[in-house]
């Protein structure tokens, strides 16, 4: 993934890597990482909580703790790279994107998941993905890190078995 | 329709440990949105606020309102004068009226203690106590935390002494439901026609100086003298009450450690605070009001949402 997103950026010139809270932001440092180790530059990181742009604070209610945003650069003209575990709705990096506008105007902004497991609710798809898989409705899709979890997995958890792939 | 924090915010006293620390958690991340160049977020979008101030305010009514406006809520104040309140209308008839014109919540400022509750009983939408005469000024009272918790850390076990005129004090009263409840220990300092009668039932230590205070504590909340609430001879005069209880750089220079310096405002220098001390290295004054906003942010955004029915209404949609 690490090389797609610099392939897709034609060199790592004006790249901005952020990971969306908190999954994506480990795993944004992990890639950021790996090609800061190969191209031997370095890589603006940061981090964005979109739980106050949800689409349903009415309904569920706000969640109990707000993660940290940390953008303390501005993004005008560069290309801005969103990092999550799961792509499921779109719902998540919809509310990213209209986070990201309200801290300037990048030239470009892209989108890695590390799992895209289908069931889009909006228009967004992904530049680059680590794997597709197909997960029923019920399903669910955890990503592991070791910063959080201890460990590094995908969990797959269908709506009838336990099952890990 | 109940919030973690259930549907009103009218004071500290029945809160429980761990919610005053989801809200002191939850206004660490809305700090930074004040520091943005664009300072808002859609959390609010379409809920309508009223600002309902009975008494006169300028800090905690503008807190408030950055706060509603910062999470793109749309609001109303409503003050005393140049409403119909000077025509004799009732505080539950001016509430009912501002509610059924849809609007979801009333911040309400009062100068008769309870009025909050008294109106948070009476109306659906979420009620939030700014100041009720002297019962309670719940969000002075989490801003005060947050900002001792910024400089002490944890505040178990942390000596705070809450010094002056605690008998007219809603904000007193915030400080010592919300300072006991994360566990830190407190202190009151004034002179006794300041202090409430049996006051140590709180659970409070009395110091009759303000040398003792000083020695004891690790951060200091100097009161406000309320002179517009004295109707009798409470003090002889401010001057001797500077001269006998005024925090002064001659007195915290002789702490035994660094002490911390909270006020809430407005301040009347050179009475219960030297000017000197006010602006001084140990003050946090201006610290406690960058920190109202962002505790005001984190309990309209707690209160807001959060609702079954429409939780209900809307299953089968994911998030």
């Amino acid at each position: 993934m690490a090389d797609e997103i610099v392939e897709l950026n034609e060199g790592t010139d004006n790249l901005v890597i952020v990971g969306i809270q908190r999954r994506g932001v480990q795993l944004a440092r992990q890639i950021c990482a790996l090609i800061e180790d190969s191209e031997n530059a370095r890589i603006l990181l940061g981090s964005l909580d979109i739980t106050l742009y949800r689409d349903d604070l009415q309904t569920i209610g706000p969640r109990p703790v707000v993660g940290a945003t940390d953008i303390p650069w501005g993004i005008d003209g560069r290309n801005v790279v969103i990092v999550d575990d799961v792509l499921y709705t779109g719902r998540t990096v919809r509310a990213a994107l209209d986070e990201l506008a309200d801290f300037g105007r990048p030239a470009r902004i892209a989108l890695a998941v590390l799992i895209d497991r289908g069931g889009r609710e909006l228009p967004i798809q992904p530049d680059v993905v680590g794997k597709k898989v197909e997960v029923e409705a019920g399903g669910r899709v955890d990503v592991l890190v070791e910063d959080l979890d201890g460990r590094t997995a995908v969990v797959i958890t269908d709506a009838e078995r336990d099952d890990e792939r | 329709m109940t919030s973690a924090l259930g549907k009103d915010l009218l004071g500290l006293e029945f809160l429980s440990s761990e919610q005053i620390r989801l809200i002191l958690d939850t206004a660490e991340p809305f700090k930074e949105i004040s520091e943005r160049s664009i300072k808002k977020v859609p959390a609010l979008r379409g809920s309508t606020i009223v600002n309902l101030f009975f008494e006169n305010s300028t800090r905690t009514r503008i807190s408030f309102e950055f706060a509603e406006k910062r999470l793109s809520a749309d609001t109303v104040n409503v003050s005393a004068s140049g409403s119909s309140v000077q025509k004799g209308e009732t505080l539950v008839d001016t509430a009912r009226n501002l509610e059924a014109m849809r609007i979801d919540m009333v911040v309400i400022r009062h100068s008769a203690s309870g009025a909050a509750q008294f109106l948070a009983e009476r109306i659906e939408s979420n009620v939030i106590n700014a100041g009720d005469g002297t019962h309670e000024h719940p969000t002075q009272g989490l801003l005060d935390l947050l900002t001792l918790r910024d400089h002490l850390g944890d505040l178990t076990g942390k000596r705070v002494c809450i010094c002056g005129d605690v008998l007219h004090s809603r904000v007193a009263r915030s400080n010592i439901w919300g300072l006991k409840h994360v566990g830190a220990e407190v202190a009151v300092c004034g002179p006794r026609s300041l202090l409430p009668n049996a006051i140590e039932e709180f659970g409070v230590t009395v110091f009759e100086r303000i040398e003792e205070a000083i020695e004891w504590a690790d951060a200091l909340n100097v009161l406000r003298l309320q002179l517009e609430r004295m109707t009798a001879g409470y003090i002889p005069s401010s001057r001797e009450y500077n001269r006998v209880f005024g925090v002064s750089r001659e007195r915290l220079e002789r702490a035994p450690r660094d002490i911390l310096i909270l006020h809430p405002g407005p301040m009347n220098r050179g009475v219960e605070i030297d000017s000197d001390v006010a602006d001084g290295p140990h003050s946090v004054i201006l610290h406690q009001v960058t920190n109202g906003v962002a505790i005001r942010m984190a309990v309209l955004y707690l209160l807001a949402g959060g609702r079954p029915e429409l939780a209900e209404a809307a299953k089968g949609g994911r998030p």
